[in-house]
This record gives structure tokens, sequence and C-alpha cells, in this order.
């Protein structure tokens, strides 16, 4: 089960829009499949990001995974405490283990986001 | 409809072992193995402080007699194999005439003229066809066993106390790169004090249909110590910390052995010659095009396999293999380099998607175990 008030994406990862911002990060499903991350490389506060954008690299022992922007807008925190403790995204993914905060260029974007439900699907078929 | 699933040629004897602790599978040079069950760091860690149980039976096992079985080998392989003394095993190569690797192997002696070759699995048809090409007529026989033999490895501090009790071979008197002949849990075993951890442990060869048995009697006699199931993730970070190579990182046909740091095994003078010689003493003799080194990032990420290596004026390299160090805590990596910048000490730089960072020269090994 995910948590049913964030919306999510098809590259697994979750958003909690809250007026116009939004809190990033990925999924215990992403979590999962990457196994033990140890790197966490995250974009400048003030980067303005496009809808899809790449804005940073999360690494486990065996892979490096790019990680997209779900929302157009500009980067108003990122998550430092990754830099030190790159774990938490796999014992909190939806929690301290969150990545960036974003200030939305468009909160009506929003609506290209998956539900929980929707989300669920798709990873139950994978 | 759904993309038809890639289904990987072979299974080990020990796969619904694997499914039940938990094993994420994956195709590993055609064979369905376990890349990790709890988690990479965690069975790296256990490795190092107390002991890890490998399934190995990918392995390629090829059985080499016949009267002249030693002449044969030595004229095959870059190291000599009749200099071992019956019972002991060395590292060796098997090269192409211009010198590149086709494989590095372990070769144990199992009698005077009764040798076993470990090869690598993404390797070990290769191995076994140039192999059983260069014996032909010359008073040997190669035995490929490779479907016919499970291997399972225990590996860590720990690794001697848990096999211990299970084994009539007695584990005090067998050295470091020695095998003996003996019963584990009742099943007729070769048992090997050789590894690809950087630790002490043992690799115990038995019949493909026993495999389990094994695993079973070293997975129940090694809870209390701790033991737990590893698969070939924390192995790849393992062999990397030891600076072990690895086929296809460190070592492949675009690399001779000297270019790899192994020149060592390569025995020029050996008598009758082998497959490979006059390239490689010609490399001996006049240098290397490139140098196997160790590198540290001291910038911020992680170098990984492929990643370009740069010094001060342009290209020096590449990253053979590269990882977080689960021991050490910082990014360590393999890199073929210039040989001018592959002394300790030297700084260099990775592109590391398109940022030039900042590293290293560091000796190998990286990890070396207390002693």
């Amino acid at each position: 089960m995910v948590p049913g008030d964030l919306r999510y994406t098809k590259d697994h990862e979750w958003v909690r829009i809250e007026g116009d911002e939004a809190t990033v990060g990925v999924t215990q499903y992403a979590a999962d499949q990457l196994g033990d991350v140890v790197f966490v490389d995250l974009p400048e506060v003030g980067r303005a990001l496009e809808q899809h954008a790449t804005f940073g690299v999360v690494e486990s022992v065996k892979a490096v995974s790019d990680l997209f922007a779900p929302l157009a807008g500009a980067v108003t925190a990122v998550n430092d405490a990754l830099a030190t403790q790159p774990e938490l995204v796999n014992s909190q993914p939806f929690g301290d283990g969150w990545m960036i905060r974003l200030r939305l260029a468009d909160p009506a974007q929003g609506g290209t986001l998956l539900d929980p439900a929707a989300y669920e699907q798709l990873t139950s078929e994978s | 409809m759904t993309d038809a699933e890639v289904i990987p040629a072979h299974e080990t004897a020990l796969v619904e072992v694997h499914r039940r602790l938990g094993a994420r599978l994956i195709d590993y040079a055609g064979w369905l193995m376990p890349v990790q069950y709890t988690g990479i760091i965690e069975e790296h860690r256990a490795v190092r402080e107390r002991a890890g149980l490998f399934d190995l039976s990918h392995m390629g096992e090829l059985f080499v007699e016949g009267a002249a079985a030693g002449d044969a080998l030595a004229a095959a392989v870059v190291s000599d194999p009749r200099t071992l003394a019956v019972g002991r095993a060395q590292y060796s190569m098997i090269c192409v005439p211009d010198g590149g690797i086709i494989d590095d192997l372990i070769i144990y002696r199992l009698g005077s003229e009764r040798f076993l070759v470990v090869a690598n699995a993404g390797n070990a048809a290769i191995v076994s066809d140039e192999l059983a090409s260069r014996l032909h007529g010359r008073g040997a026989v190669l035995d490929d066993r490779s479907l016919a033999t499970s291997l399972v490895a225990v590996q860590g501090p720990a690794s001697a106390g848990v096999l211990g009790p299970l084994t009539d071979v007695d584990l005090a008197a067998l050295r470091y790169y020695a095998i003996a002949e003996g019963s584990v849990a009742g099943v007729p075993a070769l048992v090997a004090r050789t590894g690809y951890t950087g630790e002490d442990g043992f690799e115990v060869f038995v019949e493909w249909d026993r495999g389990v048995e094994i695993w079973d009697a070293l997975e129940a006699g090694g809870g209390a110590a701790g033991v737990v199931a590893c698969g070939l993730g924390a192995r790849d970070t393992l062999r990397l910390e030891a600076g072990m190579p690895l086929y296809g990182n460190e070592l492949d046909r675009d690399t001779n052995p000297f270019e790899a740091g192994l020149g060592r095994v390569v025995k020029l003078d050996k008598p009758g010659g082998f497959v490979g010689r006059d390239a490689l003493a010609r490399v001996a003799r006049e240098g290397v095009a490139k140098r196997l080194v160790g590198l540290t990032v001291t910038g911020r990420g992680i170098a990984r396999h492929g990643y370009p290596v740069l010094n001060a004026s342009g290209p020096s390299g590449t990253v053979t293999s590269g990882t977080m160090s689960p021991t050490l805590g910082r990014a360590i990596a393999m890199a073929h380099v210039a040989p001018a910048d592959a002394e300790p000490g030297t700084i260099l730089a990775v592109d590391i998607r398109g940022m030039s960072v900042p590293v290293e020269i560091i000796p190998l090994p990286f990890y070396r175990r207390p002693t």
C-alpha cells in the first residue's frame, strides 16, 4: 500500500502538493528496486526545472538512476541530510528520505500525476 | 500483450533455496543467479565480520588428466601448473596468441597428472573448447563437469569454525590456496581454501544434485555464528575492495596480464613455451600501453565502470570497476590509465556525468584482512 495523500509518477516518484509548493521523493518500490542507496546528487536551491527534466541522481551499490522533476517549478529546498545519510531513501522513502521541494510554476500540472490507486496498479503490473 | 520474459539457459541446483530465502534473481552469464537476499551492504559486512554463503555453481569446472597433463596444461596457460605440489592451487590466465586474456583461472593440482581448472561462468564454454583444442594430441584430455558440479563457498573469518564440524578434512592443515578431498555433511567433496572476497574462506565442490545438502548443512551449522546467504552483488563489492580483477571489467581480450598488474603470474621462461609467450615476452621487454590502478574519489560522486579518466592534458584511461566501498565508506574504483599516471599519489579526474571530479591513485588492494 502506498500513502493515500500523495500523487505519483511512472518513474516511481511521489509528490506531496501543498498549495503552490510540492515535496518530491522516490517511492518505497523504487527504493527497494535500487537496493542500498549510497549516494544522492541533488540540485542547487533556486534552480528552475521543466516538467520531466533530470534534477539529480540516486545511486545504489550497483545502479545509477536519474531523478526527474514530476512538475515544473523552482527548487526551494533540498534534503541536505541525504548527503551524509543516503540510506534514509531506503528506510524512510516517504518521510525523511524526501529529496526536493518545488515552488510550482503551474499547480494545474498536478492533474498529470497518478493517484494512489493508479500507481498501485502500475507497480503490481511490473 | 507482455514482452516475452528472458529466461536464462541455466539454473543452479540451489535455485529453490534462493527463492525460499527471498533472493532477487537475475540473468548473469546465462544463469539465473541471486544478486542479493537482504541487501548488498548487509551481506558484504557479514562476510567481513562473520561469514557468508555463496552459490557459485555457475562457475566452470574443467578436469584435465592424462599421462602428460602437466605439460599439456602448461603449454595452454600463462602460469606453470607443473610447479604445484599435489593439493595446491595457483591463479592463472589463458591468453590468445597476441597476449589478450581469454579468462582468468584457478588451477588446482589434484594428483600428479590430474588438475581442476575453474573458469568464470561467462567464459566457461569458451575456455572449455579452447583448452580441449590446446590439449588435443598432447597426452591429456579435458572433462568438462561444469553442469555436473555444484559449488558452494563459505567466506569470512568465521568460515573455518562453521565448516570444521561438518567435514573430515583437517582445515587446520589446509593452507590458503590448497585443496583436499573428503566429505562435507556426508557428501563426497573437494574442499579448497580459496575465494574471491579478501577473507579466509572455503569453496566446496560436490556433485550437482548434492549442492542443496551442502548449503543446508552450512546454513544450519552457521546460524549461531551469524552466517548469511550472499549474492553476486556483495561478491562484487568484496572482490573490488580486495583489489581482485573481474573478467569483463579489469580483464578482457584487449588487455594482457602485464597491463592488468598480473605479470607475476606469467612464466615466460617455463619449459615448452605456451600460447601467447612471444607477444607477452615483447610486452615484458618493451613495456605496457596501460596500467591497472586503484583510485579513490576525493570529490563528490562514484566513479563507475566505463567512465573516462582524465589527466591535466586529456584522456588517460577508463574506470573498470567502481562502487561506494562498504568497508571504507568512500568511493573506490579500479581503472586502466596511461603508465605515466599510475603512481600512487597522482591526482587525476574522472568524468562523472559531464563533471570532472578529482580522484587520487592509491595502492591496491583497498582492503587487506587483519592478520
